[in-house]
């Protein structure tokens, strides 16, 4: 386990954050791109059933952070990684892992939706399929379980057998909620879902997420301040492949304790 | 001026010009075969001319034009038929020596199965040496009486030598095979070899029977026809040849339309007759399509997993470029090469290796070491696998990568996502490719007269006969039936008209099979829409 001074590096613990039990463990983790360091020695705790957030400059590293929580970094060429990640207890680089049942247990949303170029319903319905699910009225179950907690069962359950690709973007990123939580993962990361959305539909996936925080745990990445502030429980700030501050959201905001944080949420940063 | 070109007018124009110059030229030649493919058929009317001189030619006018170095005069081309009394079957004839030009109504023009067309009068028919109907019109009712028993017994006949002849043939090479398989195998006596031999006994049998029975048939076909021809010449016709009689001068626009449809039917259904200038192309047709089939079947899976490895698999680099290089430029080469290496390393390699495993007792007769439909499609399935893989590639390539990567965040190995995601997006593009192959292969010649296409095919690759399909059969196809009518058979005149009327066929083969694909893909692409956000 990691022990409470750890879970903080280089910022100054928040009470709240100590009290939580942790779902994923980061220990000095550091990310190579070939020769080019992304992510530099961080070190922190993900509480269970909460909102974390990532928030930082373009290009200090959110995503290839929040890429390693799921392995997704397996995929690139040149990567190479030191430290250790763990999830539930479980060390992700463990060499007796299977990479695609930790992926699994630690589901996805991307930037940019990617429903499958099939119908609603398949694309809901392929996580639990490639979980071995073949009994069509249970795959029915899941597929409207999964949509009405991504909150689209009532747009869609009309044309639930048409192109997934006819769907408005929120609709879309919706449905990729909707996918990877068909698999009922613990972990959902999401790499700023909202970006390519209007305010009403960045309401809604919000309001999801906060619905959703009750069974997951939820590791966002978001650009957007208000949003962080608005949804997350926790949020960590993250400068040049670093972690400057990671505490409560509220404190974070309103009394950073580190003097790069402060200039970042007040805007004067770069 | 400049204001014009600088409003982007000239460029459209020169757009619009190059799209109409090459649509030009496709009508064009399209009209072209149109109209000779489809004019072949119609029955057109029969001309008596007299000339001055007081002969008299009775033809079929086929076509008309200005006689070199002589203004303002014309010549038509006479189809007189009759090559067995003429010699030929067209003739010249300068217009300025026609005196007289006359549609009689009891011209008849017999279609037979020898020597092409007959036109004349009909003037008796004989039955042995007895006359059974004298006159134009008498002679005509009995011929027509008498034609639906002799197709009867044509067909009888065609049915005994090809079904019941043929199962025996057939079943006589099995136990002859059989024998000298026993005989490969040291058994030259002994109970099998005992029982093999009385089957062929009782094959022989069988087969002096069904000689015997033609033999009888044929006998009883005694009656004849006489017709008379230009210059008094006559001609006694067995009516047993007579496939179709018609009176085009006395048909009605109704009923050419139906003698027409009748014609074109025939074309397609029937098999080729003299040397292929007469007849139908069925077997051409069925050749081409099988082919076509088997290439699809073989040149798909290995298209489409060439194109996966390079694009999903493989490492992108130095190597995968020059390997796409190469694939590309595979396109390039000369048909004939790859029939080349059809011949070299499918037929006598493969082939010969399969003959000496598998077929040893039909040594020295090769099976599958000479041409046929399978190596044939194999053949062209290398000659068209460039296009698969490009247009695979090339649908790959348009794929998300976020797609992948969504199944792959979801527990999906590669292999799942390559088979649940990846595959079934890239199918319309598949099929893309497998359209222009399909055309493609359905057109090329050269490399199939190397391997398996044959001027005349003794039988269909598909019969009743166990397999059933017998991929090292030779077979008949339609490009190479165009080459054959047109450049190499001993009645270029005769067969031009078939020439254009079996271009069209293959034309039109093409753009049907093309139609299915793209009506397929157009499902598959309504199935896995691809619709902006
Ligand atoms: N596949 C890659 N290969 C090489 N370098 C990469 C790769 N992906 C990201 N990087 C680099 O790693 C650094 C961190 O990238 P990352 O995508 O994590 O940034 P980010 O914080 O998510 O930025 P943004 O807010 O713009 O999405 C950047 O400097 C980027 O150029
Ligand atoms: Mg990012």
């Amino acid at each position: 386990m990691v022990g409470p001074t750890r879970i903080v590096s280089e910022a100054p613990a928040a009470p709240g954050l100590l009290l939580e039990s942790p779902m994923v463990e980061i220990e000095r983790l550091s990310l190579w791109y070939g020769a080019k360091q992304a992510l530099r020695d961080i070190t922190m705790a993900v509480p269970k059933h909460r909102i974390t957030a990532y928030i930082g400059p373009s290009g200090c590293g959110k995503s290839t952070l929040l890429r390693c929580l799921n392995r997704m970094n397996d995929l690139i060429d040149g990567v190479r990684i030191e430290g250790t990640i763990r999830v539930g207890g479980t060390d992700i680089h463990d060499p007796g892992l299977d990479v695609t049942d930790l992926r699994k247990r630690v589901g996805m949303v991307f930037q940019k939706s990617n429903p499958f170029p099939k119908s609603i319903f398949e694309n809901a319905a392929y996580g639990p399929r490639i979980l071995g699910v073949r009994s069509r009225t249970d795959l029915e179950g899941i597929v409207e379980r999964s949509l009405r907690a991504a909150a689209l069962w009532d747009e869609v359950r009309d044309r639930l057998h048409e192109s997934a690709l006819g769907l408005s973007g929120g609709q879309q990123q919706r449905l990729c909620i909707a996918r990877a939580i068909a698999v009922e993962p613990d972990v959902l990361l999401m790499d700023e879902p909202c970006s390519a959305l209007d305010p009403i539909a960045t309401a809604r996936i919000e309001e999801l997420m906060v619905e959703l925080k009750a069974g997951y745990t939820i590791v966002i990445v978001t650009h957007n301040m208000q949003q962080a502030a608005r949804v997350s429980d926790y949020t960590g700030f993250l400068l040049l492949g670093e972690l400057v501050e990671y505490g409560v959201t509220r404190q974070l905001f309103t009394n950073p304790g580190d003097r790069r944080t402060e200039d970042y949420i007040t805007g004067r940063f770069g | 001026m400049r204001a014009f070109s600088r409003s982007g007018e000239p460029f459209i124009w020169l757009t619009g010009g190059a799209l109409a110059v090459a649509l030009l030229m496709v009508a064009g030649l399209v009209g072209l075969i149109l109209w000779n493919g489809l004019g072949f058929f119609w029955p057109a009317d029969v001309l008596r001319a007299t000339l001055r001189d007081g002969t008299v030619l009775t033809g079929q006018v086929v076509d008309r034009e200005r006689v070199p170095g002589r203004e303002g005069e014309h010549r038509i081309k006479l189809k007189v038929g009759n090559r067995d009394l003429y010699g030929a079957d067209f003739t010249w004839v300068d217009e300025a020596q026609i005196a007289e030009r006359r549609y009689l109504l009891d011209v008849a023009v017999i279609e037979r199965t020898e020597w092409g067309l007959l036109i004349g009068t009909i003037q008796a028919v004989r039955e042995g040496d007895r006359t059974v109907a004298a006159g134009p019109e008498a002679s005509r009712r009995e011929l027509e009486r008498r034609l639906p028993a002799a197709a009867a017994l044509r067909r009888e006949i065609r049915r005994i030598e090809a079904d019941d002849i043929g199962d025996v043939n057939h079943a006589q090479e099995q136990a002859r095979l059989a024998l000298r398989r026993l005989e490969l195998r040291g058994t030259t006596s002994g109970p099998e070899v005992e029982a093999l031999r009385r089957e062929m006994a009782a094959l022989q049998a069988r087969y002096d029977e069904h000689a015997t029975q033609l033999a009888a048939l044929r006998g009883r076909a005694t009656a004849t026809v006489v017709v008379q021809a230009d210059g008094g010449k006559e001609k006694e016709l067995p009516v047993a040849q007579v496939l179709d009689v018609y009176f085009p001068n006395a048909m009605g626009p109704g009923a050419k339309a139906l003698h027409y449809a009748a014609g074109v039917w025939a074309f397609v259904s029937d098999d080729p007759r003299e040397s292929n200038t007469e007849g139908g192309v069925f077997p051409a047709i069925f050749g081409t399509v099988m082919m076509v089939m088997i290439m699809s079947v073989l040149v798909t899976p290995l298209g489409v997993l060439a194109a996966f490895y390079l694009r999903e698999y493989a490492r992108q680099g130095t190597f995968v470029s020059l390997v796409r290089i190469a694939v590309n430029n595979l396109a390039g080469v000369p048909s004939i090469v790859f029939g080349v290496f059809g011949v070299g390393f499918f037929i006598y390699f493969v082939g010969g290796t399969i003959d000496q495993l598998f077929f040893p007792e039909a040594l020295p007769t090769p099976t599958f070491g000479t041409g046929g439909i399978l190596w044939a499609s194999l053949t062209l399935a290398i000659l068209t696998i460039p296009v698969v893989i490009v247009a695979t590639e090339e649908g790959l390539a348009a794929i998300p990568g976020g797609t992948r990567e969504a199944s792959l965040a979801l527990g999906a190995t590669k292999l799942e996502t390559t088979l649940r995601v990846v595959l079934p997006a890239v199918l319309p593009s598949v099929l893309t490719g497998l359209i222009l192959a399909m055309a493609r292969a359905a057109g090329e010649v050269a490399p199939l007269m190397l391997t398996g296409v044959v001027k005349l095919a003794p039988a269909l690759p598909v019969d009743g006969h166990w397999p059933f399909l017998h991929l090292d059969r030779k077979f008949m196809h339609l490009g190479f039936h165009i080459y054959d009518v047109g450049f190499q058979s001993p009645n270029v005149d005769a067969a031009r008209p078939m020439v254009f009327a079996t271009t069209l066929l293959l034309l039109l083969i093409v753009v049907l099979m093309n139609l299915f694909a793209v009506s397929l893909r157009n499902r598959l692409r309504r199935r896995y829409a691809t619709a902006a956000v």
